[in-house]
């Protein structure tokens, strides 16, 4: 890793961790009882860690210029696993979630382990550790491709991939502190929220320099789509963080919005999340992974534009959706809710376009699961945008909301259209970058394919009876006049759902272990027969050219 | 002028309404338009090609 950087690189990488030691032996020192004590001591070690890995490499020769000859794809190959690494503590931690609702005794009577603090840990594991760091490994991957030019240096990728993973582990080991600024999806406090601002600026301006390299002058619409993904979420993230920390020796900070104005920023922040982290990136992935893999060029370029700009421009207004029957004013609600329905003309668009591009290519559908798992990814997105507008509706989201069924639909997105472009992406990249003809095992694929499948649909099913039964039992009322339920009985007509679901996860989280060993065998064995090759032996070709079709 | 509610409201129902018109339009007839085709076909194809080194 070390060798491919420069000498240059190696001395600016040096000066960023001694810069990170001393922020973080600085935040110990004033944090000192604080949370942000132990983070400051969690962000020194990690910095003494780099230091040590650097310098136990900074004498190594450095890589002549035919390293210019190739893509920079070692960032992406450690993006993956760190990705990997992430879902499989996500999902772990998800299913435990999901188990303590059934039975609350699963905290274990600790205050680390209660609901409030691991819930966030699974949505801010999953969410922005597997996803996150799919995405940036994705893309490091996808923008050289398609601009066909090598990242510009070998530091800043890796200064984004490991700065934003000490931006996770400072979020999820926060939560287990109990330090949150209980805004949803965008928890963590004041230091790791300015860290995270950092990092993703270098991200975006890598992403800017690469593109500037590009041979083509038209840029593959794959690029936008990552693109509006990284400029959006910087713009989110920073509006609605604007914060006022109590000290800077402490981890406590106050929003500087306050009552409706805070409902709605975090509701325009938190709703964008899902439309530019988990829609707008994953299309970017979907636009390159899916038609290469299928061998086929996307059905309607045309229409994956048009839906480009219908999903940017109509998803800014549709947060208020979140915020029916509240004191925001009655004219926002509509306008969310107008812009929500809107919204599934450009996302069936996509849908559509992704299933139309298979045209010709079913039967590799039939036998390729990684191909299979984005056929499916595209059927759940398109299902779960239909839900998505339905139940922006104000009078179906007085039945739906505060219920179950809005966490079905966050993981029919999640699960089904999320995860699923994600391993089918990984699937496809991880023989393409360790230059392997095939995964590992292609019948693992398959078993992961159908329990991660099962597991969903489980899971969805699970949540929808559990959601209206729900919200039909808290709109009840008796001859009286009085509600015909309590709170409780509604809870005891839960149990079964909530084990279905618990038990729908725990699929999933199999299907994600069987892919983790899959990938690490296939990893293996790369390196075994790099090994094994003769000095001079060229590295075997590996299988990527797509079979023509009759047709063309 | 004071900026209040009720300007927050004019605002958005009128050149909100007419920015979103204006863009609808220029992107459907930029994705529409003919001298585009070809190139954007292009992009469509370029993906698939097996080539798998920088240009420079």
């Amino acid at each position: 890793m070390i060798e491919q950087l420069s000498r240059n690189e190696r001395q600016l990488s040096l000066v960023i961790l001694l810069c990170l030691a001393v922020l973080g032996l600085s935040m110990a020192a004033v944090g000192r009882d604080d949370p942000l004590g132990a983070h400051g001591a969690l962000v020194l070690l990690a910095a003494i860690g780099g230091l040590f890995f650097v310098i136990s490499g900074y004498y190594a020769p450095e890589a002549g210029p035919e390293r210019l000859h190739s893509y920079y794809d070692d960032p992406s190959k450690v993006g993956i696993v760190i990705a990997m690494a992430w879902a499989l503590i996500g999902l772990f931690v998800g299913d435990w979630v999901a188990w303590q609702l059934v039975n609350p005794d699963l905290t274990f009577d600790a205050p680390w382990s209660s609901f409030g603090r691991i819930r966030p840990v699974h949505t801010t594991a999953v969410i922005f550790g597997f996803g996150g760091n799919a995405l940036i490994a994705t893309s490091f991957y996808v923008m050289q491709r398609t601009s066909r030019a090598r990242m510009p240096d070998q530091l800043s990728p890796w200064f984004v991939v490991f700065g934003y993973n000490l931006f996770c582990l400072l979020a999820v080991t926060g939560y287990l502190m109990g330090s949150t600024q209980s805004k949803e999806y965008a928890e963590p406090e004041w230091y790791a929220d300015i860290w995270l601002v950092i990092v993703w600026v270098v991200y975006f301006v890598l992403y800017l320099r690469t593109l500037s390299r590009r041979s083509e002058p038209h840029i593959y619409v794959a690029n936008w789509y990552y693109l509006a993904f990284i400029l959006v979420v910087a713009v989110l993230h920073i509006v609605n963080n604007i914060a006022v920390p109590v000290s800077f020796g402490h981890a406590k900070s106050y929003s500087i919005f306050s009552g409706v104005q805070d409902a709605m920023t975090q509701w325009w922040y938190g709703h964008n999340a899902v439309a530019f982290f988990l829609t707008s990136g994953f299309l970017g992935m979907m636009y390159y992974y899916l038609p290469k893999r299928a061998g086929r060029p996307i059905f309607s370029y045309r229409i994956s534009i048009i839906s480009f700009w219908g999903i940017t421009f109509f998803y800014m207004w549709a947060g208020s959706h979140h915020l029916h029957y509240t004191a925001l004013p009655h004219w926002v609600q509509t306008l969310g809710m107008t812009f929500s329905v809107m919204l599934l003309v450009p996302s069936w668009a996509s849908a559509g376009n992704a299933l139309l591009t298979l045209n010709g290519a079913w039967h590799k559908v039939r036998d390729d699961a990684t191909l299979r798992f984005m056929m499916v990814a595209a059927v759940f997105y398109g299902l779960s945008t239909f839900e998505g507008s339905f139940m922006a509706i104000r009078s179906v989201n007085s039945l739906s909301h505060y219920t179950d069924w809005t966490v079905g639909h966050v993981h029919a997105g999640a699960l089904g259209w999320v995860a699923m472009i994600t391993f089918g992406s990984i699937y496809a990249s991880v023989p393409w970058l360790w230059k392997r003809p095939a995964m590992h095992s292609a019948r693992l694929v398959e078993a992961h394919f159908w329990l991660a499948l099962a597991g969903t649909i489980i899971y969805v099913f699970a949540m929808w009876n559990s959601g209206i039964i729900q919200g039909l039992m808290w709109r009840t009322y008796n001859e009286s006049g009085t509600l015909a339920y309590s709170f409780v009985d509604s809870l005891v007509a839960m149990h079964p759902y909530y084990i279905a679901r618990a038990i729908g996860g725990l699929l999933f989280l199999i299907g994600a272990v069987i892919g983790c060993y899959n990938i690490w065998m296939t990893i293996r064995t790369a390196a075994r027969s790099a090994d094994a090759r003769a000095p001079g032996e060229p590295a075997p070709l590996y299988a990527r050219k797509p079979a023509l079709e009759p047709a063309e | 002028m004071e900026f209040n509610h009720n300007v927050a409201v004019w605002f958005s129902k009128s050149f909100g309404l007419f920015y979103l018109m204006a863009l609808s339009l220029a992107v459907v007839v930029y994705a529409y338009w003919p001298a585009n085709k070809a190139r954007f076909e292009d992009a469509a194809g370029s993906i698939l090609s097996d080539e798998d080194k920088p240009w420079r």
